[in-house]
Formats: structure tokens, sequence, C-alpha cells
């Protein structure tokens, strides 16, 4: 059985479910309690679980971020909220010098179990500040791991898992897709961390993307399909570990791959992708793996300046046509 | 209102019994009564989704931006956060070029690259808003350490919210301020609220002036409701600053009669308390004294504001009539290098 739930709903059951279940888990951050979170995400956690779990913090992210590392280390299991991810930058001493690294400073003695979550990439005209992609980032650091995913359902296992994980997971999810809505099973599932899913079977080129992308490359394989060119679409789901097998298995089929990624190019997450295909698929490529990511610039905030630094089902068609040698 | 801690060095005066000319007066009103018009006109055309993205709108706040032009000069330098509307237009931007940059026009004070929260002005030593909520804090103790460095007499105004005064960078700040004797005026805005959360929920000291005090920091509470009392503790705090004691710190208490920003219906407070403040208007306040005491006539009072009328009639036809930044303007400005190789591919 499944009903339809929006990203937010699924998120808050996850949530809500994993804290009924184990009394050490607790929320903290920003407008997660009084206000039912800034993006409603957290809607009526404070009158089910009480302020001891669901706590408003003051705006001071490196605080509650360390706040949240310290009670880790010391047997809970926080999640905390960010507001979005560009704002979890004034903690990225707590989650890198130490939700990463205090299992391996403390030669396994300390365990970090964290859940630092909340919205990453643009979210419409923000501007420069507050619409940045923190995938690519986040996964450069050992110690941590990433999962980025919009797909309500995957979304809700998938924050079961990192929830229930006994190392720090950086959990991203989508301003623009709280509004998602998606069939979710009924009753008790995870979905594991580092499994990419094909969301899509095809034959002729493969596209690998994640989070809110993943709904430019669904309209874009669509309309490929109706040009006669059949492509496999796959939804990481995890960054890191990435799952490279999954990729590598549909390239081998394919021969053709297409990054769909709304990082900035350098370093990203595609530029990981690519790195592990032309290793592990070389004999199998007929065509140049090719990206598709955000422009190699800030990101202003008029309309055209927007809509021409974002992926778009018409670059990812036109990226598909450059693999597929198909004349653009 | 004015409540003084014990400066390190010298004791800050006492305000002086206020008279003021009908310029300054005049001047006041003006200022606030562009800021609250041009408000009311980026509500009224972000609702027509000619405006978009996050915006934040002065309402209530007005006063501050008044009391701070006749205080300060146009040589001292001012950073504040994202609600910076009022601000900027007070330190001379004028109306055309913010109304275009709300449009994300070509002609607006960024060029459209900034919108709501980010207009910046050199030409008016207008350092920016920021959207990082305490970000501007330490950019303004910078500022002021280059002033000091260059050994001008200019001030940096380095305004911030009361929920922005939670962050860190506040007091790592503050520290280097006063041991360095930055020529730095602090103003926190304190208008009861950070999106929904009030002061009281997010902190063991509810005065904000207080947190001055560790650091040895000359403080005051401000009616920031009163262009008067923002102009009288902004000069006292100036003419220290100037003196090269170091910095100040004003905690200005004021309200925001708007939701935190358009998206917000600001269900976490009572109507009640909203009436109170409403109440207080600054900008009916003082257009109210001008007529009571005679300082200008009903005429002149129309005047200024059939002037501002027509300036922001002329502001917004001048945004949607602008033209849209072209793509190509998305590799300006990221780097000062002309031919950057940006990875296009
Ligand atoms: C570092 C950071 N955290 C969170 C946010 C989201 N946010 C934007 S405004 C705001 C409230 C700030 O309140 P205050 O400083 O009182 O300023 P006001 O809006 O009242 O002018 C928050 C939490 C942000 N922009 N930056
Ligand atoms: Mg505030």
């Amino acid at each position: 059985m499944s009903r339809v739930l929006t990203l937010r709903d699924s998120l808050r059951e996850a949530m809500s479910e994993e804290m009924r279940r184990d009394p050490d888990v607790f929320l903290m951050g920003e407008e997660v309690a009084e206000y039912n979170g800034a993006y409603k995400v957290s809607k009526g956690m404070l009158d089910e679980f009480g302020p001891e779990r669901v706590i408003d913090t003051p705006i001071t992210e490196l605080g509650f971020a360390g706040v949240g590392v310290g009670a880790a280390m010391n047997g809970l299991r926080p999640i905390i909220e960010f507001m979005t991810w560009n704002f979890a930058v004034l903690a990225f001493d707590q989650i890198i010098n130490n939700a990463a690294k205090t299992l391996s400073q403390s030669a396994g003695q300390y365990r970090c179990p964290i859940v630092f979550r909340g919205p990453s990439g643009a979210a419409g005209q923000l501007a420069q500040q507050h619409s940045q992609t923190f995938e690519s980032w986040m996964a450069n650091c050992p110690g941590l791991k990433v999962i980025s995913i919009v797909d309500p359902a995957d979304s809700k296992g998938l924050l079961k898992s990192a929830i229930r994980d006994n190392d720090p997971v950086c959990f991203m999810e989508s301003e623009m897709m709280y509004g998602l809505k998606g069939e979710v099973p009924e009753g008790e599932y995870l979905v594991p961390i580092g499994k990419a899913v094909v969301r899509k079977e095809g034959t002729d080129v493969t596209i690998v993307s994640y989070n809110k992308s993943m709904e430019l490359v669904k309209e874009a394989a669509t309309k490929l399909e109706a040009e006669g060119i059949s492509a496999e679409v796959i939804d990481l789901r995890t960054i890191r570990p990435l799952d490279i097998d999954t990729i590598v298995t549909s390239v081998k089929k394919t021969n053709r791959l297409v990054v769909v990624d709304e990082c900035w190019p350098f370093a990203g997450v595609s530029a990981e992708v690519a790195y592990e295909v032309q290793k592990y698929a070389f004999d199998y490529l007929d065509a140049p793996v090719t990206r598709v990511n955000a422009a190699d610039t800030s990101l202003p905030y008029a309309a055209t300046l927007v809509e021409e630094y974002m992926p778009n089902a018409a670059k990812i068609i036109k990226a598909v046509k450059e693999v597929s040698y198909a004349g653009v | 209102m004015a409540v003084t801690t014990k400066p390190k060095k010298k004791t800050a005066k006492k305000a002086k019994a206020s008279s003021y000319s009908k310029e300054t007066y005049l001047s006041w009103f003006e200022v606030m009564y562009r800021i609250r018009r041009f408000e009311e006109r980026t509500l009224m055309a972000y609702g027509q989704q000619k405006i978009r993205g996050f915006c934040h709108v002065y309402i209530g706040q007005e006063a501050i931006a008044a009391g701070m032009v006749s205080a300060l000069t146009s040589e001292d330098k001012v950073v504040t956060a994202y609600r910076q509307h009022g601000i900027a237009l007070s330190r001379g931007l004028d109306s055309k070029s913010c109304m275009a940059e709300l449009f994300g026009k070509a002609t607006g004070c960024v060029k459209g690259k900034g919108g709501s929260m980010h207009f910046f002005s050199k030409e008016h030593n207008y350092f920016g808003g920021n959207g990082i909520v305490g970000a501007q804090i330490p950019i303004g103790t910078g500022i002021a350490f280059a002033e000091k460095y260059r050994k001008t007499s200019n001030l940096a105004v380095t305004m911030f919210g009361d929920g922005a005064a939670r962050q860190g960078a506040l007091y790592e700040s503050f520290n280097m301020a006063e041991t360095w004797d930055l020529p730095v005026l602090y103003i926190c805005e304190n208008n009861g609220y950070a999106m929904g959360t009030s002061v009281e929920r997010t902190s063991s000291v509810t005065d904000i002036y207080k947190m001055g005090q560790p650091f040895n920091m000359p403080s005051e509470q401000v009616d920031g409701m009163s262009p008067e009392a923002v102009h009288e503790a902004m000069t006292r705090a100036a003419e220290y600053i100037r003196s090269g004691q170091g910095p100040y710190f004003l905690e200005i208490k004021t309200y925001r009669y708007k939701g935190h920003s358009v998206s917000d219906p600001a269900k976490y407070r009572t109507k009640e308390e909203l009436q109170h403040y409403k109440n207080l208007d600054p900008v009916k306040a003082i257009e109210a004294k001008i007529l009571a005491d005679k300082i200008a006539s009903e005429t002149e009072v129309k005047a200024i504001k059939d002037a501002i009328k027509q300036e922001l009639d002329e502001a917004v036809k001048f945004a949607e009539e602008s033209p849209q930044p072209d793509p190509s303007e998305l590799y300006t400005d990221n780097y000062t290098q002309e031919d950057y190789p940006f990875i296009t591919d």
C-alpha cells in the first residue's frame, strides 16, 4: 500500500518515525519548532515531541552545529537543520574539522552519528549568496556521507537510514521541491545509503543526475524518446559513497554518458563521475563523457541570467545529441 | 531612553535638548516618506510578480535611516543586511536605480545582478546589503580598519538585526574593534524579531546594547521611532568615534510592520502588539509634529509628498521600461581579469 505525499511530508514522517523509535534522536535548528520550519518540513513536530526534542536555536550556525557534534559524541543522535546549506557555510568548521574527523582523531573511540540537513541548490531568483549547491563541497571530505535527493519515497527511506547511520551524514534537499509529490509506501522501510537507482531504462545513452535536476532529466528523456533516442536515467541519490557500479553497468550497455549536475563544473560531482567512468568503462565509451552543470560563475538575480546559468532540459537534450553524434 | 554604559576612557555626553531647524525636520520627513512609499510600491510590484526572490521591506524602521542622514557625513561608510532598501535610499542611491534593481533590469544599481538583498554603490560609500545573517559585522569592522589605516576621519557604520546579534562574528568583531580602537559605529536595529523568533526566545540578555559592555564599548539603547533620538545618539557616537577612542554600539529599538519577507504572514505576533507599534508610526508622527508645531505649512509638506510620488511614478516606469540584462552578462563581474577562461562544457 502507498499514498501520495509531498517531499516535505515524507521528510517529516522520516524524522517523526525515527524520533518515536529512538528517544536519543532530536531536531535542532532555526525556526524548526514554533514556526514549524522555514519550509514547514517540521510542521507539528513540536506538538508531538515537545520543546526538549524539537529545539529552536538562535541564528548561530557554527554554535548549534557544534552543539550537535558534542551531543553526538556523547551518545545522542542529533538532526541539525540548516535553513539552507548556504548558511551551513558558517558551520563548516564543525562539520569538516569535527564531525568528519571525530572517529579518526579518537582512533575509533568516539563516533559522531549526526545528520546535517537542509535544502541545497538554486531556488529561483535568490541571487549569489542564496543559490549555491554544496554536494561536491561536502563530498570532497572523507568522514562524511552525502545524500542528495528529492524523490519523496526514497527521501524518506534515506533520511531514516541517515538518522540510524553511525557516521555523520549531510542530507541535501531542495527548496523548490518540498511540494513535489510522489507515491510513498506505508509502513516501515529503509533505503540504503550508497545505492543509485535506475529511474528509467534505455539503450542509447545514460543520463546521471541527482536532486532537483532529476526532474529536468525526466523531462529531457521524455522528449528524447519522442525523437527516437532512448535514455537510461540514473538517480545517484547518494553522492558519497558514489555508486559507481550502477553507472558503469549502464554505460557498458549504452556506451554514452551525460552527467547533469547543478554543482559548478570545477571538481564538481560530474567531474568525479566522469573520472570513474573513463577509468572503469574506457573501452565501452563511444563518445567523450559530457556534462551539464551550473555555469562557472556566481548566480545573479535577473531572470535572464538565471536562465543562462541553470541546467535545463534543452541543455540536456543538446548534450545527449552531442554524445550521440545526432546533430544538434 | 538613552542608557549609557561606562565607556572605557570617557563618559559619553547626554542628549542635548532637541531643537532642530525646519530644514532638518523636512529632510527627515522627506527621507522617511520616500522610503515608506518606495516600499509600498515594492510590495505592489512583488504582488504583480515584477519583483522576485526574497524581498524584505523597511516599513516601520524609517526613522533610523532619517536620523542617520543628519548625524553622519556622506564620506562615512555604511554596510547593512538584506533589509536594506531604506538605508540605500537614505545614503543617496536614486529611486530609479533601486527600483530597476528590484525589477532585475540592466539599469539597476548593480545591473540587475543583486536584487532586493544586494544593492551596492561605491559612489555613495554604500557597501551593500548582505544576505548572510551577521556576515556584515566583521566586514564593517574591516571597513573601519581601512579608514583607520588610511588615517581618515570617517567612520564605518555597521548595521545588523537583533537576530544577527547572536552570531559569533559579533563577539569576535566587538573584541577586535575595541582592542584596536577602530572607528566603527555598530547599530543593532532591534525590531523584536528574527523571522518568527522573538528576542526573548533566543537570548539570555534581551537588552542587546548590554552586549557591548563586556568589551568596554560605550553602548546605548535608543528609541528608533524618533529621528531626533536616533540623530542625537548617532551624533554623540560619531563624535566619540571620530575623536579616536574606538567603536560605539547603539541598540535602536524599532518594529517592522510587515512580515519578515513578503512570504511571511507573521502569525507569531498579536494584532494588539502590531497595533501598539502602528500607533507609534514614525512617518505619521513626524508629519503630525511638523504640522502641529507649525514647523512647516501643510502646503510645504504636500509639496514634498507630491514630489516623491512623482519621483516614484517615474522610478517604476523607468524600471518597467528598462531592458533585462543580456545573458552574456552572466560572465561579467566574476573576475576582474577580462579574459578569464571559464569552464563552459
Ligand atoms: C547565516 C544565515 N542564517 C540564516 C539565514 C536566514 N535568515 C534570513 S533573515 C533571518 C532573520 C534575521 O533577523 P534579524 O537579524 O533580526 O534581522 P531582521 O530581518 O529583523 O531585519 C534569518 C534566520 C541567513 N540569511 N543567514
Ligand atoms: Mg530583527
